[in-house]
């Protein structure tokens, strides 16, 4: 049952793509009941994601990129 | 003041999705706003020579697509009848609230701030991805932004799972310090 930081970081950040299992969930949160530094760790993770949610961030394509990168190379 | 120089070979890597958030938040259609990135480019090297190193790249390149969102929006109101008002019912939608009364703005509405905050929130973000190493940031990117899976990823940039969650993990930690001071 009882994890090292280094799997509670990695659990956390995978749940935050929700790619963690429940029972890496569950590790994860008896980790933190006990590690507060991995519990602030984790708050701030989540903090991150909804950020990120938020921002609605758009962004081009690495071929859209590569596209218009050889259109000004042209132009150079 | 610290003399700017212009680097165009970097342009795209760089300011490309800065530019095109800046753009998209005004513009709210994604392929005019990839246009306009573009011809910012353009004409930032066309006025290359005029740039005289007393702004940072990006804050002239802004600048010039400031501009180019004006343009746009000049372009498309000049058409004939684009400024007519139509004190009508709203008429592409069949849904609820098309009438007048409906549409007024309502005085309580906190969503133009929301907007602001977000906007400005994208940039923070933006900026904050900007500084990472480029391997982190498309990483980062590609699995937050444009929700690739972990086997994709890995597959389009030849890396194993445990690397990429390895980059992760810096860029999230990099990313939490960056916006740390103003947003956390």
């Amino acid at each position: 049952m009882k994890i090292t930081c280094e799997e509670a970081s990695h659990i956390c950040n995978k749940s935050q793509y929700k790619e963690a299992s429940a029972w890496e969930i569950l590790k994860l949160r008896l980790h933190n009941f006990y590690c507060k530094n991995c519990a602030r760790h984790t708050k701030r993770n989540q903090t991150l994601t909804s950020l990120c949610n938020r921002a609605n961030l758009q962004v081009l394509s690495e071929n859209e990129k590569e596209v218009m990168k050889k259109d000004l190379e042209e132009r150079l | 003041m610290a003399e700017n120089e212009l680097h165009p070979e970097n342009w795209v890597d760089r300011y490309a999705d800065y530019l095109f958030n800046y753009a998209v938040a005004r513009i709210s259609d994604v392929e005019i706003a990839k246009d306009l990135v573009q011809e910012t480019f353009y004409a930032g090297l066309n006025s290359a020579k005029n740039y005289k190193g007393d702004a940072a790249e990006r804050t002239w390149l802004v600048a010039i697509l400031k501009r180019k969102v004006i343009d746009h929006y000049r372009k498309i109101n000049s058409n004939k009848g684009k400024a007519e008002v139509r004190i009508n019912y709203s008429s592409d939608s069949d849904s609820d609230g098309d009438w007048l009364e409906e549409q007024v703005a309502d005085p309580f509405s906190q969503d133009g701030d929301f907007v602001l905050e977000n906007e400005e929130l994208g940039m923070a973000i933006q900026e904050c991805i900007s500084k990472l190493p480029k391997k982190q940031s498309q990483v980062f990117t590609m699995k937050t932004m444009q929700g690739m899976s972990t086997e994709d990823i890995c597959n389009e940039l030849g890396i194993n799972p445990s690397n990429l969650w390895v980059m992760i993990h810096r860029a999230r930690t990099a990313l939490m310090g960056c916006l740390n001071e103003n947003w956390f």
